[in-house]
């Protein structure tokens, strides 16, 4: 084991200065870019910008899983491999307690709640299955969990695929149908402005439903629940229990023997992130005003943990780059990448590659084929060249820089075990 | 030594304690007791026992046979957590700090479980949490002082110099006001220099009022600070006594300490 | 030719300089011993020539040959052995299966099992214990493991790193006993050791670092008589 000299004060103060400065560089950025955005998307399109702009909301769903999945994998080190099934959760909480889905299920009655009461359901319902799953599973190592996580992630959308028309005890979730005509939320007052291309005035009571405005407000909502996690994460992560989890993370033997007791704090943290996931998913529900359990197969728990390691495992801000970087590559550089290829093949005089010949279909079905090999080559790119993520920790960025060059800190758990 | 002036008070008492794996019996049949603020050593060849008993006493193993008293509580089989809770810290033979955390930080993690804050205090950074966070770094800071190494409070637990992170780690150890504290092998790998300044620095952790049990080779050490050994080979218990005694048996001279010794 | 020759060797760790010009050569069949406190750099020295870690500027020649900059791996191949401190074996693998990938490069079988059988000699407590996996074996027995392991690798240079940390005091004489035997039969031995006055005893020279410079050099005798070596290093 090396000893090297004790770092110098001064230094190491400069660069945590550094650090924290370029964490507020990308908030500065990231909150510019959100009061643009909408005005971008109108000058962009020529005033038809609603669609940017309702994708924009989508993405901050992403940001908002990515933070929650963050407190799992960045934080306590647990590796979950289903956090779509609590996405899941949540999305169903909504739409089954705000939709007159129940009215056909064994209750024979509906219920319409407000969403800002079901948001705070489907965390605790989100948060209670985490618990449930992690209270057994969290005693073993932690292989294990993955392994028990990948299962409950492909159970969990099976389970609400079967509650419906013809399962044994009931109508309950729709089936393969899904959850249609959600209630959209109602907010008690929503401020318009010059964004909308109007004077700023208190609309009162404002209504999610009304086409026109509605991507607008789903948008601003997003932003508003968003920023409440950053605080509510950030306040954790430099609280007494982030502290437990970072040790927790580097040697649990000798966090138990300092009084921490770790199969309690890896349960919180498991059950925290879970509780974002229900969050985001009930807002997701409300925005699509439909749920299906297809839209929460192993692909969006993968997405996830790509956007959190990607971003830069452990860090807030780098997270949240993550998760807009994976959003924009998957849902518009991929989804394009066809179009594009064709019209670059026209341009230098290849259009006969669009045409489709026997053992050929077209080049746009071709590259649409490819479409997870460029995504797979995109993150072997990215993670070669930034093998500790975008913007990591700082603890994060040391590990990796250290661990190759001087072997990782000798592990002597099995010798003590 | 007695705690209110009338009775012999024990601190710990190891009870017929035995730890099997499989077919390898570790500890066999090891009974002691550890009065109220003594510097009680416990040495013996490699592969005793000594760390296993250690590790038993603080919740690592549950012991095959036998039980640990606490001050006078039985805390066979307790989770680690639990029994660093009621008062028993330690130090491991390989340091095992929080190696990516500050020295402050890792002394802050030992104040945990002395910590009140609640996950709601956490999330909304509520006053209350706010002045324990404020209150604990200063016990934290105080506690670098005392063991000599503040001016490196902000540096990374591995960077730290050897000696230094061996005091970081006694530490954090004493940042859960422990009643007893169990170092292993604390004068490992130290020069002479630093043996004595080891030596002043448990004495002091007694002179707070904390009994003190501890593994060493280092005859010199043992020696020096302790009041009662136990002398561990192959997991049995083959003397106990003070200083003088143990270290002219002639079983531990031909089992641990050689002629030369 | 010297065996081993540093030259004006800098090292650092990240910006932090941990080496200061370090310049020492070991010639064929010594035992030089590095005195020191912690921190002084006698391990950062160690890892330099084991390749662990690469030196800014300067040069580590073996038999006039290069080696700095080489990967570890090379290092081993020509004859290098590094024995860590801090007992790096093999923790899921038995005690035997950990000596014999120490004779990993070599190919003379009867010579190998003979040196199995010395390390059990030197060792009973392993021989007690060849069936059982290294992470299982207390600290001193995994201690007394890496030091056995280096035996059987019968390198041309052994960089032994604190072997007697953590041993028993009946063992610790038998530790520079097996330093003397494995030095007997051709191995030249680099040694760190807090116990300088013991590591003095069994060397043939010895260098003395403070703060990662080459402060005091000399033979063995000379440097246990000196009266700066004896108030710093040997707590007389």
């Amino acid at each position: 084991m090396s000893r090297p000299l004790p770092r110098n004060d001064r230094a190491m103060r400069w660069a945590m200065g550094t650090f924290k400065d370029r964490n507020r560089t990308i908030y500065t950025l990231l909150v510019i870019g959100v009061l643009l955005w909408p005005s971008i998307a109108d000058v962009t399109t020529g005033g038809s910008g609603n669609h940017l702009v309702s994708t924009a909301a989508d993405a901050g769903i992403y940001v908002l899983l990515a933070i929650g999945l963050n407190v799992v994998v960045g934080f306590a080190g647990l590796l979950d491999l289903g956090y779509a099934a609590f996405f899941a959760i949540g999305a169903y909480t909504y739409g089954l307690l705000a939709s007159g889905q129940l009215s056909g299920s064994p209750l024979h009655h509906e219920f319409h709640l407000p969403f800002w009461v079901l948001i705070l359901v489907a965390m605790f319902v989100a948060a209670a299955f985490g618990a449930i799953l992690g209270a057994p599973t969290l005693r073993l190592r932690g292989d294990y969990l993955a392994i028990v996580t990948l299962g409950f992630g492909e159970i969990v959308p099976r389970v609400f695929r079967f509650l419906g028309a013809g399962s044994p005890i009931g109508n309950w979730t729709g089936g393969v149908n899904g959850i249609s005509a959600i209630d959209s939320p109602h907010l008690p007052a929503f401020i318009s402005g010059p964004w909308f291309g109007t004077s700023i005035q208190v609309v009162s009571p404002f209504d999610f439903s009304d086409s026109n405005w509605a991507p607008m407000d789903y948008y601003w909502l997003i932003i508003l629940l968003v920023a409440i996690c950053i605080v509510l994460v950030t306040n954790l992560y430099n609280s007494r229990l982030g502290r437990a989890w970072m040790a927790v993370r580097e040697d649990e033997v000798a966090a138990a023997a300092s009084g921490i007791n770790t199969v309690a704090i890896k349960l919180l943290a498991f059950s925290i992130g879970a509780s974002f996931a229900g969050f985001a998913g009930c807002y997701y529900g409300a925005k699509l005003s439909l749920v299906s359990s297809e839209n929460f197969e192993f692909i969006v728990s993968v997405s996830i943990l790509i956007m959190v390691v990607l971003g830069g495992m452990g860090n807030i801000p780098g997270v949240i780059v993550g998760a807009l970087t994976i959003y924009i590559v998957q849902f518009f550089v991929l989804t394009n990448l066809p179009d594009y290829a064709v019209a670059l093949s026209n341009l230098v005089g290849l259009g006969f590659l669009n045409q489709s010949s026997p053992g050929w279909v077209g080049l746009h079905d071709e590259v649409q084929r490819l479409n997870y090999i460029v995504f797979g080559l995109i993150l072997v790119v990215v993670m070669l060249l930034r093998p500790q993520g975008l913007f990591p920790s700082r603890i994060r960025e040391q590990e990796l820089e250290k661990g190759t060059a001087e072997e990782a800190v000798f592990d002597v758990r099995e010798a003590t075990d | 030594m007695t705690e209110d002036g009338t009775t012999p008070a024990t601190i710990l008492d190891v009870d017929h304690v035995t730890k099997r794996f499989g077919g390898l019996t570790a500890i066999d049949d090891v009974s002691f007791s550890i009065r109220t603020g003594e510097i009680f050593a416990l040495i013996g060849p490699n592969g005793a026992g000594k760390t296993t008993l250690f590790n038993t006493i603080t919740g690592l193993y549950k012991p095959t046979a036998g039980m640990i008293r606490f001050r006078q509580r039985d805390i066979t089989g307790l989770k680690p957590y639990k029994i660093a809770d009621l008062g028993i810290a330690r130090t491991f033979q390989q340091i095992r700090l929080f190696s990516y955390m500050s020295a402050l930080d890792n002394v802050r993690i030992g104040e945990h479980p002395r910590m009140h804050a609640k996950l709601w205090d956490a999330l909304f950074k509520t006053r209350y949490a706010r002045r324990e966070e404020a209150r604990v770094t200063e016990r934290a800071n105080q506690l670098l002082d005392f063991v000599g190494i503040r001016p490196q409070a902000h540096n990374y637990a591995r960077n730290l110099p050897y000696g230094s992170q061996r005091r970081l780690e006694i530490a954090r150890a004493l940042a859960g006001d422990p009643k007893l504290l169990l170092l292993d092998e604390p004068a490992a790998g130290a020069n002479p220099q630093e043996k004595r300044e080891l030596m002043e620095l448990v004495e002091r952790i007694r002179a707070q009022g904390i009994t003190v049990l501890l593994i060493e080779h280092d005859m010199k050490v043992v020696m020096g600070i302790s009041e009662r050994i136990v002398v561990l080979d192959y997991g049995e218990k083959i003397a106990e006594g003070k200083p003088q005694e143990v270290r002219t048996d002639p079983r531990v001279i031909e089992a641990y300490l050689g002629k030369s010794a | 030719m010297a065996l081993l020759e540093l030259q004006g060797v800098d090292t650092y760790y990240g910006r932090v300089q941990a080496l200061h010009q370090i310049s020492m050569t070991i010639d064929e069949g010594e035992i030089v011993t590095l005195i020191g406190s912690n921190g002084a750099g006698k391990t950062t020295t160690l890892r330099t020539i084991s390749g662990l870690t690469h030196p800014a500027k300067g040069h580590v020649r073996l038999r006039g040959k290069e080696i700095s900059g080489l990967p570890p791996d090379r290092i081993v191949t020509l004859g290098i052995d590094h024995a860590p401190e801090g007992r790096r074996i093999f923790h899921r693998m038995t005690v035997r299966d950990n000596l014999f990938l120490g004779a990993y490069s070599r190919n003379d079988g009867p010579a190998i099992r003979a040196d199995q059988e010395r390390v059990f000699q030197l060792f009973p407590r392993l021989r007690e214990r060849r069936q059982q996996i290294g992470g299982t074996l207390s600290g001193g027995e995994q201690q007394m493991l890496a030091i056995g392991r280096a035996m059987m690798s019968r390198p041309k240079l052994l960089l032994l790193d604190e072997p007697s940390l953590g041993l028993a005091p009946i063992l610790v004489d038998t530790i520079f006993q097996v330093i003397r035997d494995i030095n007997k039969q051709g191995t030249t031995i680099l040694l760190i050791e807090q116990n300088a006055a013991k590591a003095l005893q069994v060397a043939n020279r010895g260098y003395v670092l403070e703060t990662g410079r080459v402060v005091k050099e000399g033979t063995a005798k000379a440097l246990l008589e000196s009266p700066d070596v004896q108030r710093a290093y040997l707590g007389i």
